[in-house]
């Protein structure tokens, strides 16, 4: 099991301020479900900008209820402008350390809070402005790059612990690795292949993009598709449910599926579709 | 205060009987059974005494079809690969399911990369698979069908009788992953038709390091171990007899109780699908209630998280595990549980309840009256559930 600290503990069974608070001035949620955790953080704000009270919700594993556990105690009764230098550093330290594997709880811990400030500023919902690298966890160039630089990480799997980055399909670890490199300001000096994927990767992330992607959409007409086969760049595959019958399954196939897979996985890749 | 345990399926506790054994072997300071002395003819006497218990295990008339190994995961690993090298030649296509072990997915991973080509079949909701989709996968090309006994998250038993039937026609060598069976529901290598079946010491109550894999004679398969010539020229390296000795009188106590065992666990997990309503709700039953194992039940509680309703369990001294993707260590929700057809939410806040032979029926109830107000807690501190309530 995890090492959990004694306060990580204390915090995970008798969390502080759980709840939600009615007319908030701040209120910051992060997370989703499909990364398997979610945090709700709402704020209380007094004349003097100082936070009266901080109350969380939280599904999750015992170090997102401590982590957010922690982060609302640590806010009351500071302004607001202390509480926005607040690091995910600051939680892990608080609870006496999390496990390494654990930290990207702490990450979202500062998340929350801080889109619960820009919330109470009356700021525009952050955009998050930067290209998507680890499309698993949605996770973009620029919080990769903020983890890095915040927390001195070196390489793909400290990024994954702290952001989840690359803790999926792993197609991404190639641009994870490029971008530690250029915060840490060594070059990457050598790529491991010139270009383009292996097969091996090609079939990995087509399996990736038909599960989290592709299936889903269908299923919600009462489709399904199954992975057959992969040569020549050709993804075979068998339309299932309602697709295998509907007149319109070739429009599917070539303008969903196939955009889809090309967009995902790599652009010169086609969908055929293997008939019984 | 005892610790109620309710994870029989990661481990489960020596018999008093075995340990006896196992420490009297260790005393009778046994010889290597291949020695032609008498120490060794004592040894080698001593380890096919446990072959021929274990045989009867799995109604094996042949105790030489019995090979032991270190684990279950060895014995996958000599199904797959030692059937899949001895028969590269007649083609390079394997068949398998969407819900196997990691010891069966990562053999094959490793076959894919040097080439094999893997079909893996879905499951229905129930995880089970068709067999008839497994007669439709087989190719010119296969050599190997890979499919579990029973699955070790949701404890769905697979139609192998009826895959075997298939498999023995089309002249493909059909492998069985029956760790999580054997010693646990009946299983009848002749009348079931397989040609290779995994199983492991553990889980009829024998030590762990120990398992065995029945290779249906006349079958021929690489081994995966080269050196000597023990096990019958099929498994090298000396045997761990004082860990076999004990896999055997496991298997003799297994044969014994079995009826008393099987009831035993039928009542309790009765027990706990019929009390289950009375102290939670919102939550999902994975496990099929016809065809599964009598000792497991898989839970999915809405709205919270697998790991603290774990940890928050051991708090209160009862052990179970779960299938969170946050307990595991990868990021990931159970390829099992996903297939199936469960979301990650509710994937995330599955329970695997095991029973063992060591539980009581008040056990049942300690558990449930436990989890009911941890559930509440968690799904007081849980965003999901208020915006749903």
């Amino acid at each position: 099991m995890w090492e959990y600290t004694e306060k990580v503990k204390d915090h995970f069974l008798n969390p502080r301020n759980v709840g939600v608070i009615e007319n908030a001035d701040g209120v910051g949620e992060v997370g989703s479900l499909a990364c398997g955790d979610a945090l709700k953080l709402t704020l209380k704000v007094d004349g003097d900008k100082r936070i009266s009270d901080a109350k969380f919700q939280t599904f999750g594993c015992a170090s997102a209820i401590a982590s957010s556990s922690a982060l609302t105690e640590m806010i009351k009764g500071i302004t607001i402008d202390e509480a926005e230098k607040i690091t995910n550093n600051d939680i892990a330290e608080y609870l006496g350390g999390l496990p390494k594997e654990k930290m990207h709880c702490s990450v979202m811990g500062r998340d929350a809070l801080e889109k619960a400030i820009a919330n109470y500023r009356g700021e525009p919902e952050k955009r998050v402005d930067g290209e998507i690298v680890c499309e698993c966890f949605g996770v973009t160039d620029l919080e990769i790059q903020r983890a890095v630089k915040e927390n001195n990480l070196k390489t793909i799997e400290d990024v994954t612990d702290y952001v989840k980055a690359g803790g999926g399909c792993e197609s991404c670890h190639d641009k994870i690795q490029e971008i530690i490199a250029s915060v840490n300001g060594t070059p990457v000096t050598e790529k491991t292949r010139p270009s383009g994927l292996t097969n091996i990767q090609k079939i990995r992330l087509i399996e990736e993009t038909l599960e989290r992607e592709i299936k889903p959409e269908l299923k919600k007409d009462g489709g399904g598709i199954e992975f057959i086969d992969f040569a020549d760049n050709t993804v075979f595959v068998k339309l299932r449910g309602t697709c295998s019958t509907c007149s319109a399954s070739q429009v599917t196939l070539k303008h969903y599926v196939e955009t889809r897979i090309k967009e995902l996985v790599s652009p010169e890749l086609v969908v055929e579709e293997v008939k019984q | 205060m005892t610790i109620i345990n309710l994870d029989h399926i990661s481990s489960k506790p020596l018999l008093p009987d075995v340990k006896e054994a196992m420490i009297e072997a260790i005393n009778n300071d046994y010889a290597n059974p291949s020695s032609q002395h008498k120490k060794g003819e004592e040894a080698a006497e001593a380890l096919e005494k446990a072959r021929e218990s274990v045989a009867r295990l799995i109604n094996s008339n042949m105790p030489k079809e019995i090979v032991f190994t270190s684990s279950g995961t060895e014995s996958v690993n000599h199904a797959i690969k030692g059937a899949v090298l001895a028969n590269a030649e007649k083609g390079k296509h394997i068949i398998t399911s969407n819900i196997e072990h990691n010891a069966v997915i990562r053999s094959l991973r490793r076959l894919k990369s040097d080439g094999f080509k893997i079909t893996s079949v879905s499951v229905d909701e129930n995880g089970r698979v068709n067999p008839k989709d497994i007669a439709d996968a087989i190719t010119d090309q296969t050599i190997l069908v890979s499919i579990m006994h029973s699955n070790n998250e949701t404890g769905t038993i697979q139609p192998i009788e009826e895959i075997a039937k298939i498999t023995k026609e089309k002249k493909v060598l059909f492998h069985t992953d029956a760790v999580d069976s054997v010693g646990v529901v009946s299983i009848d290598v002749q009348k079931m038709g397989v040609d290779l079946l995994s199983f492991a010491s553990n889980t009829f109550y024998g030590p762990t390091g120990v398992g065995g894999l029945f290779i249906r004679r006349g079958t021929v398969i690489w081994p995966l171990l080269d050196g000597g010539v023990q096990e019958g020229n099929k498994r090298a390296g000396a045997e761990n007899l004082i860990g076999i000795i004990g896999m055997g009188v496991a298997a003799d106590i297994a044969n014994r109780d079995f009826d008393a065992r099987l009831d035993h666990l039928n009542k309790l997990k009765n027990r706990l699908l019929q009390e289950l309503p009375n102290y939670i709700d919102e939550y999902i039953i994975n496990t099929p209630l016809e065809d599964s194992l009598p000792n497991l039940l898989s839970l999915s509680i809405k709205y919270i998280e697998g790991e603290s309703v774990m940890l928050m369990l051991d708090d209160e001294d009862v052990a179970v595990s779960t299938r969170s993707a946050c307990a595991t260590g990868s990021l990931r929700a159970s390829h099992v549980l996903l297939s199936i057809g469960l979301d990650h939410a509710d994937a995330q806040g599955t329970l695997v309840i095991a029973f063992g032979v060591d539980n009581k029926e008040e056990d049942i109830i300690t558990f449930l009256t436990a989890l009911k107000h941890i559930v509440k807690t968690l799904r007081d501190i849980s965003p999901l559930s208020s915006k749903t309530h």
